[in-house]
């Protein structure tokens, strides 16, 4: 069987330029939302899912779903800190931290809005810990001083956390004294000072966490059954990034439904818009059907270059939607997770998974909008076909 | 009449094509007002509430409680009726994904407080006096389907353990704006228990709720209460109530922008797949309007013709998709369950509704109508559709 050329096929959505642009245009509009819903997901995601290490492990109290619902009295502290598994760094301690980690309520910079903002009071081993943190600006806080250190999303995003400006909470003032990056994690979002001094500012006998360096990251089995089996402790344990990873589910999952809902929906008045293009397309074309008919092209052949028509104009409109919704990576986005109630800084991020599936719902939408045209189009008889032009 | 009449039988010459645009509008329309209740849906907190109640918390951030004995303290500040607490439960029923709002409230100045949860006057009475019985709306007992004398049991997040709650009431909403989800059980319960196991953990309040004898005055009245506990260890914050739940409006702000901006998207989408219809439309009749023309119409009947063909495809479209909207809404603020506890389509929304309507079948008519308008009476004879 010989199918009618590709170009040829091109060329009939070149010839009607407005029809195909506001068709194509629909597409793509209905594309960049897709994509920017799902990249806003994915962005979340990669966020948390970055921000813990594979080989650290976070214990919290039982049942809590967060750090700052969480306690951990210092008995159990001291309980965690002794169990066996847990590397030592270079000066021969354990590398521990154990963490207070509240919630305050700071103004936005720019709208003046208030949202709760992490703060967390972290031990010689907290930076250890977290290799991805890096002071950019300023310098670390001095322990046993009331200074701090703010996370570069939060230095930027929130008054009075610039390098030298300073912040009032718990009857303190803290000056700000450095800014740490921390690439695309959730510690950028936080707020960190020295934890005996935040304990005693915030009046708190208990931690909220505490954090570890596994000798070995294959090791994490027996360290749970070994807190698990300890009567005396009443905690839960987590890989690091699997509590972080935890924590992203349910935003992640709210925005994925919400958007993945709202342009299928979006997609059947884009699809309509295919449909009317092409019916206008066969309608208009009778005649040439009819010669094409008569100079041996099969039904088929009529039937798939009709619906190539389609399927390329679904793929200009994906195309284009997902170029538009690459600039959003630009974007920087931040909001309060509900999980934790805390602000979480990301960004939108466009993976090759979502090029794929963006591409593929946009030639679904050419597809569904061409298919009954195109089979119109190859029902035709050729003597009525040719008889109507 | 011979216009009107002429409009509407040009409107569906293309039978196909016309039913194709007007279903993608009531598709669109549709979309778009949902999308616009569900961020009326996200205020509906803040629209429920009552100036003359000011919302006091810590200072910090909701995280951090405060003293009890501060309920003492705020009564006697000048111009407060009455003051009550609360206490944000954070409980988990059987599995993460059943969330709804729990608080343990000072049950008997609470529901005076709330005028706006309706009850049964023996139910009420009947969880006052029960310390583990439990309040809830409507809406959250008809999606779990309790019945009153049934065993709730909550797994703490904050305060460990399980806790077991008998339902005694359920409350109605005064009206549609009010949350019919919300848990309520007695503060004192959840103190003694606490208490009992971490003696440090007692006798804190998350929130008091403090009723105002005249609205006029909130702002001087919640000044004073904050300077009463000015310099203490849990320094307070007051707001109305109203402000409060903005606060958590504006928490969500990246997410309720981005829903408002996607819901002008569809618009905008429609107005591309009836613009289209309409090019086509008129591409395909320049020759009668040539015709027209030539009989002695002017320019500005036939862009009047065409613009008013496209109008009544996008009213006729947009008033069909108002009347649908309602049910959708309704099976959709089912589905949703307790996470739009108040979903209803407004009348801004309806209007809203319909001025879209209007501006996609005016803006998709623009370019084909003042084409038409202009066409020479010797190009258009000539033209073939």
């Amino acid at each position: 069987m010989i199918g009618i050329p590709i170009s040829y096929i091109a060329r009939n959505l070149m010839a009607r330029r407005l029809t195909t642009l506001l068709t194509a245009g629909g597409m793509a509009l209905v594309v960049y939302v897709f994509a920017t819903v799902l990249m806003l997901a994915a962005g979340l995601r990669e966020t948390l899912v970055g921000t813990g290490q594979p080989d650290n492990v976070i214990v919290i109290r039982k049942g809590s779903q967060s750090e700052v619902q969480s306690g951990v009295d210092r008995r159990s502290a001291g309980i965690v800190e002794t169990l066996p598994f847990i590397a030592t760094g270079e000066d021969g301690t354990r590398l521990v931290s154990k963490e207070p980690v509240v919630l305050i309520n700071l103004p936005k910079r720019d709208s003046g809005k208030a949202s709760n903002v992490v703060i967390r009071g972290v031990t010689d081993h907290g930076l250890t810990l977290r290799p991805q943190v890096k002071i950019v600006e300023g310098r670390m806080f001095r322990p046993g001083t009331s200074e701090i250190i703010a996370g570069s999303s939060v230095a930027t995003g929130f008054r009075g956390a610039a390098i030298g400006e300073t912040l009032r909470f718990a009857q303190r003032d803290w000056t700000v004294v450095g800014v740490f990056d921390a690439g695309r994690t959730g510690f950028n979002s936080e707020i960190w000072g020295d934890a005996e001094q935040l304990m005693q500012a915030f009046r708190r006998q208990a931690y909220s966490a505490v954090i570890f360096r596994l000798v070995d990251a294959d090791r994490f089995d027996d360290l749970k059954r070994a807190v698990e089996g300890d009567q005396r402790l009443q905690l839960d344990v987590k890989r690091e990034s699997q509590f972080y990873a935890d924590q992203s589910e349910q935003l992640a999952k709210f925005i994925s439904y919400l958007g993945t809902t709202i342009s299928i929906i979006f997609s059947i008045g884009a699809i309509i818009g295919a449909m009317i293009t092409m019916y206008a397309s066969v309608a208009s074309r009778t005649g040439e059907i009819g010669t094409l008919r008569a100079l041996g092209f099969s039904r088929t052949a009529i039937l798939v270059a009709f619906l190539g028509e389609a399927l390329l104009l679904g793929l200009v409109g994906g195309v284009v939607g997902l170029i538009g919704a690459s600039f959003m990576q630009a974007v920087p986005i931040s909001t309060t997770n509900f999980q934790t109630f805390a602000e979480i800084a990301f960004h939108f991020t466009l993976t090759p998974q979502i090029i794929a599936i963006s591409l593929a719902f946009s030639l679904v939408m050419g597809f569904v909008g061409g298919f009954l045209p195109a089979a119109r189009a190859s029902r035709m008889k050729i003597v009525d076909a040719l008889r109507a032009a | 009449m011979f216009v009107p009449l002429f409009v509407l039988r040009n409107a569906f010459r293309h039978k196909l094509r016309t039913t194709l645009t007007m279903v993608g509008i009531i598709v669109a329309i549709v979309a778009f007002g949902l999308l616009r209740t569900i961020v009326d849906a996200w205020y509906a907190g803040a629209e429920a509430t009552s100036s003359a109640r000011l919302v006091t918390r810590n200072a910090i951030s909701l995280v951090f409680s405060l003293p009890l004995n501060y309920a003492q303290k705020i009564r006697q500040v000048e111009g407060v009726a009455g003051v009550s607490w609360a206490n944000w439960f954070g409980g988990v029923y059987i599995t993460e994904s059943n969330f709804f709002p729990q608080f343990a409230v000072d049950a008997a100045t609470y529901l005076d407080m709330y005028p706006e949860y309706v009850f049964k006057p023996e139910e009420k009475k009947a969880f006052l006096v029960d310390r583990q019985g439990v309040v809830v709306g409507r809406k959250l007992a008809d999606l779990y389907k309790w019945k009153i004398g049934d065993q709730i049991p909550l797994r703490g997040t904050i305060y460990p353990g399980t806790w077991t709650f008998t339902l005694r009431a359920i409350y109605d909403g005064a009206d549609a704006k009010v949350d019919e989800s919300q848990f309520l059980f007695h503060w004192n319960y959840l103190n003694d228990t606490v208490k009992a196991r971490f003696p440090r953990r007692g006798d804190f309040a998350g929130v008091y709720i403090v009723e105002i004898r005249d609205p006029a005055q909130a702002a001087e009245i919640s000044a004073r209460i904050d300077a009463t506990f000015k310099n203490s260890l849990a320094e307070t914050l007051t707001e109305t109530e109203k402000a409060f739940q903005l606060g958590f409006v504006a928490m969500t702000e990246a997410i309720l922008v981005a829903i408002q901006a996607v819901s002008f998207v569809v618009i905008i989408i429609i107005m591309a797949v009836m613009a289209n219809t309409m090019a086509m439309t008129a591409r395909e009749r320049y020759s009668e309007y040539a015709t027209m023309k030539a009989l002695g119409f002017g320019g500005g009947f036939v862009a009047m013709l065409i613009i008013a063909e496209s109008l009544s495809i996008a009213l006729g479209g947009g008033l069909i998709a108002v009347l649908l909207t309602l049910p959708v809404a309704e099976i959709f603020g089912n589905a949703m369950g307790t996470l739009f506890p108040v979903f209803f389509v407004s009348h801004e929304t309806m209007l809203m509704q319909v001025g879209a309507a209007l501006v996609v079948g005016l803006v998709a008519s623009a370019v084909p109508a003042w084409r038409a308008g202009r066409v020479r009476i010797v190009d258009g004879l000539r033209s073939v559709g």
